[in-house]
C-alpha cells in the first residue's frame, strides 16, 4: 500500500471544494489557490512517474479492502505517463486561463480542478466501475467548462456533446452488466483471469460486452461515426477549455490501451485481440477524416479541432498494430500532439484576439501587432502537427511507421499517414499564409494585448515539442518499457495478491 | 418474473432510442430518463433474479448478489445529476434560439416572424 497513489486524485479534489465554497474571494486568492493545486498536482504526478519507472505495479486498496472486493488504484508506467502528461497540459492551460479568460464564472478554477480529478481517477482505477464513475466525473466537470464564456455559441454543440455522452454511458453500464452477468468481478486484474476461462454461450455475452465497451470508448476518442460532435464544440469552446479537452480523447484512448491489452491481450484465449481488427481500418479512416476536415476548415480552431481527430486517427492505427514498437510509437506521439495541439488553440486564441471582427477565420485581415511571435508559434505548432523534421511530430510518425510489419498492412499504414501528412502540411500553410501573409491596409480598433502569461503559457506549451526532440532518448526508452509492461500484462494479477495493512509481515 | 423484467428493460429501452431520435430537446430528455430506467433495471438484473434471498453468501441455499444493487445505486444518483443538467441546458437552448430544436434552428424559418410582424403592423 502506497499513500501516495492517492495524491493525483485528493489535491485537485481537496482545491476543488475550496475553490466551490470561495466563489465570493477575491479573484487574485482564487488564482493562487488554484495554481498552488495544479502545481502540487504536477509534483505529485512527477514523484508517481519516479516510483512507477522502476517496472513494478503498486496497488492502492481503498478501505483497505482486499482486491478484487474493494476498489483498488493500480500505479503503473502508463498510468504515471498519462498523470504526467496531463499535469502538464493543464498548468500551462491554467496559466492561461489566469490571463482573463476565467472571468464571468465564479466556478470555473472548480470545475477546472474537478475535471483533473475525473481525468486522474480514470487513469489510476483498477476497476471497470470506478472507470465509468471517473467518465461521469469528468465528464460532468467538461459539461460546465463546455459552457463556459459569454455569448449563445456554445448552447448547441454543448447539448450535442451532453447528450451523446449521457448516451454513451448507458451502453458503458449495458456492457459493464453483460460482463458481471458472467464473470462476476469488475476489477481489471480479475478480469483478466476470468475472461480466459469464459466458453459456452457466455462467450458471445463477454464479446458483445467487450465490442460495446469500444463503442464507448471509441464516443470519448472521437473515432470516425462517433466524431462529428467534436469540431463543432472543441471549436467554439474558450482557449484553455479547448486546450485542456486535447486530453480528453486521450481517455478514451488510454481506456482502449488498457482494457484492450489487459483484458482482451494475448492470453485472453478465444478472446485475444477482440475488436483490434475492426479498429484498424476506422483509425485510417478517422485519419483521413480528419484531413479532409482541416482542409476545409473556415477558422484557425476549426482546424486544430480537426487535428485532434487526425491524431486520434494516428495513434489508435499504432495501437491496433498489437506489437510492443507500434504502441511505444503510439505514446511518443501522443505526448507530443497532446501538447502540441493544446498550445495550437491557445495560438489561435490569441491571432483570434489581435484580429478584431475576423477572429480566427481563415481570411484577409488588418496586419496584427505581434506577427512575428504569433506567426512563429503558429509554424512551430504546425511543423511539430503535421510531422515534419525536426520536431517531434516527424519522429513520432516515423517510429509508426517503422512499427507496422511488411504486407497490406504496411502498404494502407504508410500511404494514408504520409498522405494525410501531406494534406495537414497544405492546410496549415493556407491558414498560415493567408492570416499571416496576406494582410489588407487598415488598422484592428483596440486590439488585444498580449500580456506575459497568456504568451508564456502559449509559448511554451508549443515549445514542448522541441523539449520532446533533445530528451528524446530517455522518452523513447520510458515509451518502450511501458509498451513491453502493457504487452507482458501478466504481472498486473499480481496486484490482487497485495498485502493490506495488517497482514504485512 | 423474467418475462416480464425482460419485457419492461426492452420496451423502456426501445422508447428510450426512439425518444432520444426526436429532434425536440424535451422528447429527447424524456428518451434519456426511460434509456436510463432500462440500463439501470438491465444493470439490476446481472446479479441473477431473486426474490427472498438474503445478500450473505452461506446464510440461505439462494443469496441475492447485493453488488449490482450497489452499482444501480451510483448509476441513479448520477443519472439524475446528469438529467438536471440536460434540463437545464434544454431550457438555456430554447432561451438563446427561442426553439427547443436540438440543432437550434427556428422551425419555420421567417414565415412565423412575419405573421407576427404583421399582426403587430396591422393594428
Amino acid at each position: 500500500m502506497n499513500h501516495w497513489l492517492t495524491a493525483p486524485i485528493m489535491i485537485p479534489l481537496l482545491g476543488g471544494i475550496l475553490q466551490v465554497f470561495m466563489g465570493y474571494a477575491p479573484i487574485s486568492l482564487r488564482r493562487t489557490l488554484a495554481m498552488t493545486t495544479t502545481v502540487l498536482m504536477l509534483v505529485s504526478a512527477i514523484i508517481l512517474l519516479v516510483l512507477a519507472d522502476d517496472g513494478s505495479y503498486r496497488a492502492y486498496a481503498f478501505g483497505n479492502w482486499q482486491p478484487p472486493f474493494g476498489i483498488v488504484l493500480v500505479l503503473d508506467r502508463l498510468a504515471a505517463l498519462m498523470l504526467v502528461l496531463t499535469a502538464t497540459l493543464a498548468l500551462f492551460c491554467h496559466i492561461y486561463s489566469i490571463g482573463g479568460a476565467d472571468e464571468g464564472n465564479r466556478q470555473f478554477h472548480a470545475l477546472f480542478l474537478f475535471q483533473l480529478l475525473g481525468l486522474n481517477i480514470a487513469f489510476l482505477t483498477g476497476d471497470l466501475f470506478n472507470l465509468f464513475v471517473a467518465f461521469e466525473v469528468l465528464l460532468i466537470a467538461s459539461y460546465g467548462l463546455l459552457m463556459h464564456g459569454k455569448g449563445t455559441a456554445r448552447t448547441v454543440p454543448g447539448l450535442h456533446y451532453v447528450v451523446l455522452n449521457l448516451a454513451g454511458s448507458s451502453v458503458f453500464l449495458i456492457s459493464v452488466g453483460m460482463i458481471y452477468s458472467v464473470t462476476g468481478t469488475l476489477n481489471m486484474a480479475d478480469l483478466a483471469l476470468q475472461v480466459p476461462k469464459v466458453s459456452g454461450e457466455n462467450l458471445l455475452i463477454v464479446k458483445a460486452a467487450g465490442m460495446m465497451l469500444l463503442v464507448v470508448f471509441g464516443l470519448k476518442a472521437a473515432i470516425l461515426p462517433l466524431c462529428f460532435w467534436l469540431p463543432k464544440a472543441y471549436a467554439t469552446a474558450t482557449a484553455p477549455v479547448a486546450a485542456l479537452f486535447a486530453v480528453m480523447t486521450k481517455v478514451g484512448i488510454y481506456a482502449i490501451l488498457r482494457v484492450y491489452t489487459l483484458i482482451f491481450g494475448d492470453q485472453a484465449g478465444e478472446l485475444a485481440g477482440l475488436g483490434m481488427d475492426w479498429l484498424f481500418p476506422l483509425a485510417l479512416i478517422t485519419l483521413a477524416m480528419g484531413v479532409i476536415g482541416a482542409l476545409g476548415s473556415e477558422s484557425l480552431k476549426t482546424l486544430v479541432a480537426w487535428q485532434v481527430i487526425i491524431s486520434v486517427g494516428t495513434l489508435l492505427a499504432a495501437m491496433s498494430l498489437e506489437s510492443e514498437a507500434g504502441t511505444s510509437a503510439a505514446l511518443f506521439y501522443l505526448l507530443n500532439t497532446t501538447w502540441v495541439v493544446g498550445g495550437l488553440f491557445l495560438v489561435a486564441d490569441l491571432i483570434s484576439r489581435q484580429r478584431g471582427t475576423a477572429r480566427d477565420r481563415i481570411v484577409t485581415a488588418p496586419r496584427m501587432h505581434n506577427r512575428t511571435f504569433l506567426s512563429t508559434l503558429f509554424l512551430i505548432g504546425a511543423v511539430a502537427a503535421a510531422g515534419l523534421p525536426p520536431l517531434g511530430g516527424f519522429f513520432a510518425k516515423l517510429l509508426i511507421l517503422q512499427a507496422a510489419t511488411p504486407g497490406t498492412q504496411m502498404a494502407w499504414l504508410w500511404s494514408v499517414v504520409l498522405g494525410g501528412g501531406f494534406f495537414t502540411l497544405i492546410a496549415y500553410s493556407r491558414a498560415g499564409s493567408i492570416v499571416f501573409w496576406r494582410t489588407v491596409d487598415g488598422h484592428v480598433e483596440n486590439p488585444g494585448k498580449l500580456s506575459g502569461t497568456v504568451s508564456v503559457s502559449a509559448g511554451a506549451l508549443v515549445a514542448l515539442s522541441v523539449v520532446i526532440v533533445i530528451l528524446a532518448g530517455p522518452v523513447t526508452r520510458y515509451a518502450d518499457a511501458t509498451a513491453a509492461q502493457l504487452h507482458n500484462s501478466r504481472a498486473y494479477i499480481e496486484i490482487l495478491k497485495t498485502p493490506m495493512v495488517g497482514e504485512e509481515n | 418474473m423474467e418475462l416480464a423484467f425482460a419485457l419492461a428493460i426492452g420496451a423502456l429501452t426501445a422508447s428510450g432510442v426512439y425518444l432520444l431520435l426526436r429532434a425536440r430537446t424535451f422528447p429527447v430528455v424524456i428518451g434519456l430518463t426511460l434509456l436510463s430506467y432500462g440500463v439501470n433495471l438491465f444493470l439490476f438484473s446481472s446479479g441473477r433474479l431473486v426474490t427472498g434471498g438474503q445478500p450473505i453468501i452461506g446464510s440461505t441455499s439462494q443469496y441475492s448478489d447485493p453488488l449490482p444493487q450497489a452499482l444501480v445505486l451510483t448509476a441513479i444518483v448520477i443519472g439524475f445529476a446528469m438529467t438536471a443538467f440536460v434540463v437545464v441546458l434544454a431550457l438555456r437552448n430554447l432561451a438563446d434560439n427561442e426553439d427547443d430544436h436540438v440543432d437550434g434552428y427556428q422551425s419555420e424559418p421567417k414565415s412565423r416572424k412575419k405573421t407576427e410582424d404583421a399582426e403587430v403592423s396591422g393594428k
